[in-house]
């Protein structure tokens, strides 16, 4: 067990926990606030995994912007603040077994890709933003492109749905 | 001896954290009193007043402490801290000189945004905790705000990126040249103005403005917490200012910048932070529907046509 180990079952530990709060805070706007500490927790360990750029841009987009959105949403909801705002919906079952369903697949796509994989600590490489953009620009550029694609629907379709009912 | 060393950095940028948003408040108080040709106090600690800061300091520190019955108590408690503590963060990648700097990370461009916009989560966390339909409004406002700024200055200083070729704040100094004060104009305009909307400085102070919503997520604070909301946003007053000076401005360089680096990147800091106090004396406040055309219709397509511009004078 190296320190680096026990840091990252540590914030390992603190995003679990976490996020167990995001989803069973009885106020909505703590849960909101739990997951400013769950993702700033695996920000932490993108940055133990070498992975620094993927930390900050995480810190960039899902801290800064997505949960302020987040909130702001909120405050155009009828949502009160106090206790009891987090009402469940009858979904909650349902819900809860597409959680575990997700969870066991994505742990089992881990396990086939990496099971019994070590890594070699001498070999870390830490990923900056040039490695990035080498792989992201060279090795995985169809898969990106891709993916902007997709990107740009969502936003068109937003805009559309927006203006349905204008003319 | 490593160690000794990178102990004196980090107490250097503390003291920096704790002098440097001080300095900018009695900057602010003197400028506006004489632009406005209203001196206010000039007597404490006899030249100018100068120990008016302090007596405010002590003022605020003896005050009662209150929360509102129906606050959400941590969450009002914590809400200054966390508007406080990332601008101290942004502090540590800032470079002074090509060596005073707390830590020259590889994309300290890329953490400095990235903390800095953790920030506003005091704020909002203030707007929501205070129980007070006000605040609520005031927190709604800044929201929205920041949506739309937050886009044009990440591009703004994107396209300083690209004319140095890194991410490293260091290294985008020393690419700087004199040639940057033209092609960089725009973003220089546009990191300026997007800065001072995040900053909620006037004139885009909606989210505070007194005479619509009190003082928006600031309404139920006193004492201390409002204290540190206060020196929040002076500390970003001064990360603004050295940001746009790094980035923009040639940071340490000027005449016998190998003596006086520091001095001229300080300089420069204080001309910016000057100019942000000057604009909330010299413009009234914006609407919030205007703030918002403002950010998507102005400011968005001329950090698009400077990343173009950039990309042009980069590749030729």
């Amino acid at each position: 067990m190296t320190a680096v180990t026990v840091v990252f079952a540590a914030l390992g530990l603190v995003t679990l926990v976490s996020a167990f709060l995001v989803v069973t805070s009885d106020q909505i706007v703590h849960a909101a606030l739990w997951l400013v500490v769950t993702l700033g927790a695996l920000a932490a360990l993108y940055v133990l995994l070498a992975a620094e750029l993927v930390a900050w841009v995480q810190v960039l987009i899902y801290v800064g912007s997505v949960v302020v959105l987040l909130l702001f949403a909120l405050m155009l909801t009828r949502a009160p603040t106090g206790s009891g705002s987090a009402t469940a919906t009858a979904n909650q079952p349902l819900a809860g077994v597409v959680a575990a369903a997700v969870t066991v697949a994505l742990g089992a796509v881990m396990w086939a890709g990496f099971g019994g994989e070590v890594i070699d600590e001498d070999a870390i490489r830490i990923g900056t933003a040039e490695r990035l953009g080498d792989a992201v620009f060279r090795t995985w550029v169809l898969p990106f492109e891709v993916l902007s694609v997709v990107l740009l629907a969502a936003l068109v379709g937003a805009i559309v749905l927006t203006r349905r009912g204008d003319r | 001896m490593i160690d000794v060393v990178d102990l004196l950095r980090c107490l250097l940028v503390l003291a920096a954290f704790l002098v440097l948003p001080l300095a900018v408040g009695q900057l602010e108080h003197k400028t506006m009193a004489h632009m406005q040709s209203r001196v206010g106090p000039m007597y404490a600690g006899g030249f100018h007043g100068w120990a008016q800061l302090v007596a405010d300091g002590v003022k605020f520190a003896q005050k009662e402490d209150v929360v509102p019955r129906a606050a959400d108590r941590p969450v009002f408690a914590l809400a200054p801290a966390v508007a406080l503590v990332p601008y101290l963060v942004v502090l540590f990648v800032i470079p002074l000189g090509p060596s005073m700097v707390g830590a020259d990370l590889d994309l300290g461009l890329f953490f400095a945004l990235a903390v800095m916009s953790v920030g506003v989560l005091g704020t909002l966390m203030g707007g929501w905790a205070s129980a007070n339909k006000y605040s609520l409004l005031g927190g709604l406002r800044t929201a929205s705000q920041l949506m739309s700024y937050e886009l044009p200055m990440v591009l703004a200083a994107v396209s300083a990126a690209m004319m140095a070729g890194s991410l490293s704040l260091v290294a985008i100094v020393q690419a700087w040249e004199w040639s940057w004060l033209l092609w960089q104009l725009p973003a220089l305009c546009v990191f300026v103005v997007a800065g001072l909307a995040e900053l909620q400085r006037p004139p885009f102070d909606m989210p505070i403005a007194d005479a619509e919503v009190i003082l928006g997520p600031y309404t139920e604070y006193g004492g201390m917490r409002f204290a540190m909301f206060l020196l929040a946003e002076y500390a970003g007053i001064v990360v603004l200012a050295a940001l746009t000076t790094t980035l923009f401005l040639g940071g340490w360089r000027g005449p016998s910048s190998e003596e006086l680096g520091w001095l001229w990147a300080l300089l420069k800091t204080f001309a910016v932070a000057f100019c942000v106090v000057w604009f909330r004396v010299a413009w009234p406040r914006l609407r919030e529907d205007q703030l918002n055309a403002l950010a998507w219709k102005l400011l968005v397509p001329v950090t698009l046509g400077q990343l173009a511009l950039t990309t042009v004078v980069v590749l030729a």
